[in-house]
């Protein structure tokens, strides 16, 4: 192929994804004083850190003083159920609120507490309130003022640039080969250094609240870089989502409503999270309605409402509901905050939520209970980094935010992403800037791969009466849905893979009609091989782990075995493309932190 | 299912067309859902962006039977059965293809505001700011760069003077810079010289295509103007600085 085929660029540093964690990278590289470059799917300011509503989980200790960055860090661990890197946990929980801080000092007006300083809600898992919040959009005002900040960086921004494949010089990523979605021409960026951003996989599935970005890129690029991926089989199926009507089905609905004060009823009335206090959080929750009433006020001589479980207890519960025939009218449950706060407060807390049920729903929350149910929202794996520099197990390559895995364990608390990736995406963005400042030499690519990568994409074109991409895309989606989802078992997830298979083998005969410019058949034909990559990873992790917890529950083996809970499963690209799956034991905690975890059941 | 006829603009910057495919909609589906039905059946190259399907990234902006608005929070039962719909992309912006415009000018606008300027935090290190305070400049930030206010914008639209005008999605951005407690920066020349604010003749189109129900005009332009107006008069200036900013009604 001929040079003039494709436009170069060269950086220091290259971010893909500019979501939170992205741009977070982003603008502390280019503070480092490196050249960087910033690749984002979409346009700038429209990635899915947008759609965050609750808020930035941070012990600021502006409402509770009793907060601080060890509780926060228990909270993290217990929530993930003892499976969460513990070095990451620690440093997410020390760094937040001084990142929530340069968000402040980048011009973020948060809402605020009485004395003037930035009010702090409610989450579930979380044993003080502790989000930072704007209403019921935080991600926007985070991603606002990240944009707003950004552009006035030396950063270059590539826009609706997909990026195909990694790069590499031997062991080491070289950069990373694209196209420009609004010409189909094709781009290669040289990189010093990689940070992958690029969000999650929850397109994989049907019902999700995650948009038509989130098809797994990043965790395939460093998959097929030859990067270890870890927990992969622990998606998080957000207890809220919207059921009715079908068109919105798996939009969020915020965990604020009931941070705020909603509670999930069945159709008998009844306020059923209280019949789902697991062993594990006996400790920490009401058991009755008058505690748990009291507990929004007094939180020192009250325990937590079970509607501010952990996503994942919440979620099976209302599963369980639905299933034994008490759901709502749409397959959801009940979400109750009109009979519980007044009109006023409900639309000044959740404006968002209020327009969203109005515009689309036609119901007023502020009159009416909502109708929900668990929506694919999160996943807790992706590219295994190493806890201080976020490095990913390729030289060169790096990663945060939900892209990266560890941080979470088995399951994330609300708010935790939030602070994830403003924590983890300084700190990839510093560590890929010192990596690149001491890197010399020339930057090679192999044009042999390059080649290769061009015929791949270029492929589809020349079937135009192949496989329908959006036929592949819906039916993956239908598998991952029916197969390996909230609740898993071993028989059904061996006939998923078998339809993994197939589509494999389906999409390789994928065809697009039309040209090269700004066609979206051709873009979902591309991102297929990313999004049955990542769902095959995820099944596969999810087949070996035999037991439950967190965002991995089992049929067939319904309880948490204390000698998995040492382990991560690590999957790793084999030389034939296969997925080669093995196990590691988890980082011990060193006894000082242990220790938190005794003082109090 | 009730069917549609969609009468969507298919084209490029060479040309193009409407076209008319036959729809079936279910109940609750958007416009947004039946392009995406367009796409997976009929149509699977016809481009559109999109994002969130919420109302909350500002992505889908299309002019439904000529009205600006987000394909995502437009319900299809606002039509009648058997209508035709046509779906266009919003004009004021170069198309690149089918609903797909350039909006790069935006970019360019956004690029040229001048940053918060912060002053020095309280002893303790702190910033305080009250939530009275903080209520005006946060209408401001619920924007979501949808660029409909700019689509409809007479300046923009009509009199294509986008080199000397920022428009309404600036203006509210330099009206939340401004109203930040924590700015020291002095607006008025940018607002006046370089984001063109004398242009805007107060139409109001902008304010009623706003999904997010920003009080664009009644609390950001006209504030803004009659700041600047105030700086001519030094008495004016003074009492309003003793008595603080009026606040217009909405």
């Amino acid at each position: 192929m001929a040079t003039s085929e494709y436009e170069t660029h060269e950086h220091d540093v290259l971010v893909i994804g500019a979501g939170g964690a992205g741009l977070c990278a982003a603008i502390e590289a280019a503070a480092s004083g490196v050249s960087v470059g910033l690749v984002c799917k979409s346009l700038l300011g429209k990635a899915h850190t947008v759609m965050a509503e609750g808020g930035i989980a941070a012990a600021m200790g502006n409402v509770w003083p009793e907060d601080n960055w060890q509780v926060h860090f228990r909270d993290t661990m217990r929530g993930g159920k003892m499976l969460n890197n513990w070095r990451m946990a620690q440093l997410h929980a020390q760094e937040a609120p001084e990142r929530v801080l340069d968000l402040e000092r980048w011009g973020a007006l948060f809402d605020r507490t009485k004395d003037g300083l930035i009010s702090q809600r409610d989450f579930g898992g979380h044993r003080y309130a502790r989000l930072a919040h704007v209403g019921d959009r935080t991600g926007l005002e985070m991603i606002r003022t990240l944009q707003y900040h950004a552009i006035h960086q030396p950063i270059d921004v590539y826009m609706e640039c997909k990026i195909e494949r990694l790069m590499k010089d031997g062991e080491r990523v070289s950069g990373a080969f694209g196209y420009w979605r609004n010409t189909g021409k094709f781009v290669l960026f040289k990189a010093k250094a990689v940070v992958i951003a690029t969000g999650g996989v929850g397109k994989a599935w049907k019902v999700t609240s995650n948009s038509w970005e989130y098809t797994g890129d990043g965790q395939s690029l460093a998959f097929w870089a030859g990067a270890d991926l870890i927990d992969m089989e622990f998606v998080q199926f957000h207890p809220t989502g919207m059921v009715w009507p079908p068109s919105v089905r798996g939009i969020l609905v915020t965990e604020s409503v009931r941070g705020d004060g909603g509670t999930l009823k069945n159709n008998t009335g009844e306020q059923f999270m209280f019949n789902y206090i697991t062993e594990y959080f006996k400790g920490e929750t009401a058991d009755n309605i008058e505690e748990a009433e009291r507990w929004y006020e007094d939180k020192k001589n009250n325990r937590r409402t079970p509607n501010l479980l952990p996503r994942d207890e919440v979620a099976r519960a209302i599963n369980t509901e639905i299933k034994a025939g008490r759901g709502s009218p749409h397959g959801g449950v009940f979400l109750d905050i009109a009979s519980r706060r007044p009109a006023d407060y409900i639309k000044k807390r959740l404006p968002s939520m209020y327009h969203q049920f109005k515009e689309l729903a036609d119901v007023d929350i502020t009159r009416d209970p909502m109708e929900v149910g668990p929506t694919c929202h999160y996943i807790m794996g992706g590219v295994r980094v190493d806890a201080d520099s976020t490095a990913a197990t390729v030289p060169g390559l790096f990663a945060a935010g939900e892209a990266a895995g560890g941080m979470h364990g088995s399951n994330r608390l609300g708010g935790n992403s939030l602070s994830d990736l403003l924590v983890f995406g300084k700190r990839a963005g510093l560590h890929a800037a010192l990596y690149a400042k001491n890197l010399g030499g020339q930057l090679r690519v192999d044009a042999g791969e390059l080649e290769a990568v061009v015929r791949e994409t270029l492929e589809p074109f020349s079937r135009p009466a192949g496989e329908n991409p959006y036929a592949i895309q819906a039916e993956l989606q239908d598998t991952m849905q029916e197969l390996v989802c909230l609740i898993r078992t071993e028989s059904e997830m061996i006939e998923a893979l078998k339809r993994i298979e197939a589509f494999k083998a389906r999409a390789k005969k994928v065809g697009v009609g039309g040209g090269r410019a700004y066609n979206p058949g051709w873009h979902t034909a591309l991102d297929l091989k990313s999004l049955l990559t990542v769902a095959e990873c995820c099944t596969k992790a999810a087949l070996d782990r035999k037991e439950s917890r967190g965002g991995h529950t089992r049929d067939d083996h319904p309880y948490t075995d204390d000698t998995w809970g040492t382990i991560n499963v690590v999957l790793k690209q084999a030389g034939d493309g296969n997925v080669a799956l093995r196990h590691e034991p988890l980082p011990q905690m060193p006894a000082d932190l242990k220790a938190l975890f005794q003082e109090r059941k | 299912m009730p069917t549609y006829t969609m009468r969507v603009f298919r084209g490029d910057p060479s040309g193009g067309a409407f076209k008319d495919y036959r729809v079936e909609s279910e109940e609750g589906m958007v416009v947004l859902d039946v392009i995406h039905r367009l796409q997976a059946t009929q149509a699977p190259d016809l481009a559109c962006r999109w994002n969130c399907k919420a109302g909350k990234c500002g992505s889908c902006s299309a002019e439904v039977n000529g009205k600006p608005r987000l394909m995502c929070m437009t319900r299809m039962n606002l039509f009648a059965e058997g209508e035709t719909i046509s779906v266009a992309p919003i004009r004021t912006f170069p198309i690149i293809r089918d609903l797909v415009t350039d909006v790069s000018y935006n970019y360019e606008k956004a690029k040229q505001i001048p940053p918060l300027r912060l002053k020095p935090p309280d002893p303790d290190g702190k910033y305080r700011m009250m939530q009275e305070d903080v209520d005006r400049p946060q209408e401001f930030h619920k924007c979501i760069e949808c660029f409909l206010c700019q689509d409809v914008c007479h300046v923009i639209r009509d009199h294509d003077l986008k080199k000397s005008f920022a428009g309404p999605r600036f203006f509210i951005k330099v009206a939340g810079l401004a109203m930040h407690p924590l700015d020291t920066r002095e607006r008025t020349e940018f607002v006046e010289k370089t984001a063109g604010i004398g242009l805007c003749n107060i139409t109001k189109c902008c304010t009623e295509v706003c999904p997010e129900h920003i009080h664009i005009t009644d609390n950001a332009i006209i504030p803004m103007k009659e700041r600047m107006a105030d700086n001519y008069d030094p008495v004016v200036w003074l009492l309003r600085k003793f008595r603080g900013q009026k606040k217009s009604s909405a």
